[in-house]
């Protein structure tokens, strides 16, 4: 049974006031509220667990590297991935793609390759790649999307050709919430034998996710948007592909033996886990993903969409107000603009009123080109967030109109 | 309310519906971008300085209330001073929105005061003032509010 109220329980921050209001928080897009059990986690960790991980032969090194190790079988459960050597630590998704796009990367394109994104996508999954094609000579090219924010329909199989090497997409759109076909995406390009790298940084909290099925090579996420700390984050890989690519950093733990004149590598997923690791975060990511299970994604799911599907239907009869995405089936967020107003004096306005949202570029600029605004104002969702919480948002809207266009 | 009142005047309201100097110049001899990557404001600002005497003042660009409304104030209080003039302005200006005391008679451009109890729009207030400054120098760059 799914009870919002006592879910807000668990998230202690949500009792907080801003400028002396109940702090309403619709920012869960950036990043997600923490609950008591990661809390929890990391200061256990810190309290009984602390030590150095994968070298000591004392008991809290054990007991550190047990925890740590258990957090990684907790991601593969999560994912649905076959094997723990295919999840490797990072700082976040951001990470992991400059992991793949360095290492995958350098070793795999010629000149004249072509590397595909969307127009959607988050510069995380835009950067990474142009950088790449600077070193390498290879071609960026992007899949457009049309009025509602949905990949043109068509566009992939007309874009994906002989020299396509690798496909960057989004699962779901940060600056839109759109949701991509990514499964068919994947067949689409392994028929013409390039990889796909799967953004899956907006979507891990909302549905559930299996990297088998979806049959992607790659996949990324960062723990905080998934209720875990921040700092932590994944990339899946194919055990085959991660065997053939080179190391991304070189320090501690990625090796085997090292020599001035010769140094190999560990084994996977060591190998691209140089240094100490943010051995807390990966635990808190573990206890996150505990806690999301126990309330089960599915509703979740139900719960986000029943509150996008309020906040949608009151942005509609919002005279002045106009919705920046609307392709159907589109999860988590609800950006818009204000005829007349700035989205960063919406911002400031809806703060005052103890709203939290998002203004600006969403880190997807060619989002904003596309529909040619400087910036949207973005409403996100997530599990702890109730229709109380949707209407003070659009009362504190009233506000703005209030203020800016009587 | 009242704090934001303090922050949205009528006078900010005011020069954001209807910018003054807003459009291009055909007789500038400087230019200048300003951009604030945070929000994506952007702004050109475009002079006619002549003996050290800014002649004319006109603004390009979309922004926030607050960017706009601080534009179209400065390019007002800008026509007829010279360079040094426009220091001091400039000077006063960014003490006044830092909430620093400030002996810079700034007329006008008071009614910007307020941003001073919103940090996160300090940036948007002083985008055109950094524009001013890199004009004034005709730098080639872009100037960034980061």
């Amino acid at each position: 049974m799914f009870e919002v109220e006592a879910l807000r329980r668990q998230f202690p921050i949500l009792q907080r006031q801003v400028h002396g209001r109940p702090l309403v928080y619709l920012d869960s897009a950036a990043t997600t509220q923490k609950p008591l059990a990661v809390i929890e986690a990391e200061r256990h960790y810190y309290e009984t667990l602390n030590a150095n991980i994968h070298r000591g032969v004392h008991a809290l090194s054990q007991e550190a590297t047990d925890a740590f190790e258990g957090a990684r079988d907790k991601v593969r459960a999560f994912i649905g991935a076959a094997r723990r050597e295919e999840i490797i630590f990072t700082r976040g998704a951001t990470e992991a793609i400059n992991l793949v796009a360095h290492s995958w990367g350098r070793q795999s394109l010629a000149p004249g390759d072509e590397i595909l994104i969307s127009e959607m996508e988050h510069h995380a999954n835009i950067v990474p790649w142009q950088l790449l094609c600077e070193a390498t000579g290879a071609i960026l090219k992007v899949i457009p999307i049309d009025a509602r924010g949905a990949l043109v329909p068509g566009a992939v199989d007309a874009m994906i050709g002989p020299r396509t090497r690798l496909v960057g997409i989004t699962q779901v759109s940060n600056a839109l919430g759109t949701v991509n076909p990514v499964a068919d995406i994947v067949r689409q390009a392994h028929r013409v034998g390039a990889v796909v790298l799967v953004d899956g940084a907006q979507a891990v909290a909302h549905q559930p996710v299996d990297v088998v099925a979806l049959d992607c090579d790659f996949y990324v996420f960062s723990g905080h948007k998934l209720y875990g700390p921040t700092g932590i984050g994944v990339l899946y890989g194919k055990q085959a592909l991660l065997e053939r690519m080179p190391p991304y950093q070189g320090g501690g733990d990625m090796i085997a033996q090292v020599t001035f004149e010769k140094t190999t590598y560990n084994s996977l997923p060591y190998k691209f886990e140089a240094g100490t690791p943010h051995i807390a975060g990966a635990i808190g990511l573990g206890a996150a993903i505990d806690f999301l299970q126990h309330i089960g994604l599915d509703a979740v799911a139900r719960h986000e969409d029943r509150l996008l599907a309020h906040a949608t239907q009151q942005a509609e009869a919002f005279e002045g107000l106009t919705c920046v995405g609307t392709a159907p089936g589109k999860v988590g967020v609800l950006s818009f603009v204000m005829k007349g107003v700035h989205p960063h004096d919406i911002g400031t306005i809806l703060d005052r009123e103890g709203v939290a949202i998002r203004t600006g570029h969403h880190c997807a600029m060619p989002v904003m080109d596309r529909y040619q605004v400087p910036a949207t104002a973005r409403a996100s969702f997530a599990m702890y967030n109730t229709i109380g919480e949707v209407d003070a948002l659009f009362r504190a809207l009233r506000r703005v109109e209030e203020l800016f266009l009587k | 309310m009242s704090d934001l009142r303090d922050l949205y005047q009528e006078v900010i309201f005011d020069h954001n519906r209807h910018p003054r100097n807003f459009g291009p110049l055909a007789t500038a001899n400087r230019h200048a971008d300003g951009f604030n990557p945070l929000c994506g404001d952007r702004l050109t600002l475009h002079l006619r300085v002549e003996d050290g005497v800014i002649r004319e003042a006109r603004f390009e660009g979309a922004g926030c209330a607050i960017s706009t409304a601080s534009a179209s104030l400065m390019t007002e209080a800008l026509i007829g001073k010279s360079e040094a003039e426009a220091a001091v302005l400039f000077e006063g200006f960014h003490h006044m929105v830092m909430g620093e005391i400030t002996s810079v008679d700034l007329g006008k451009l008071a009614v910007l005061a307020g941003v001073s109890e919103f940090p996160a729009r300090v940036k948007c207030a002083t985008l055109a003032w950094h524009t001013l400054n890199a004009a004034l120098k005709n730098a080639s760059q872009p100037v960034s509010t980061e």
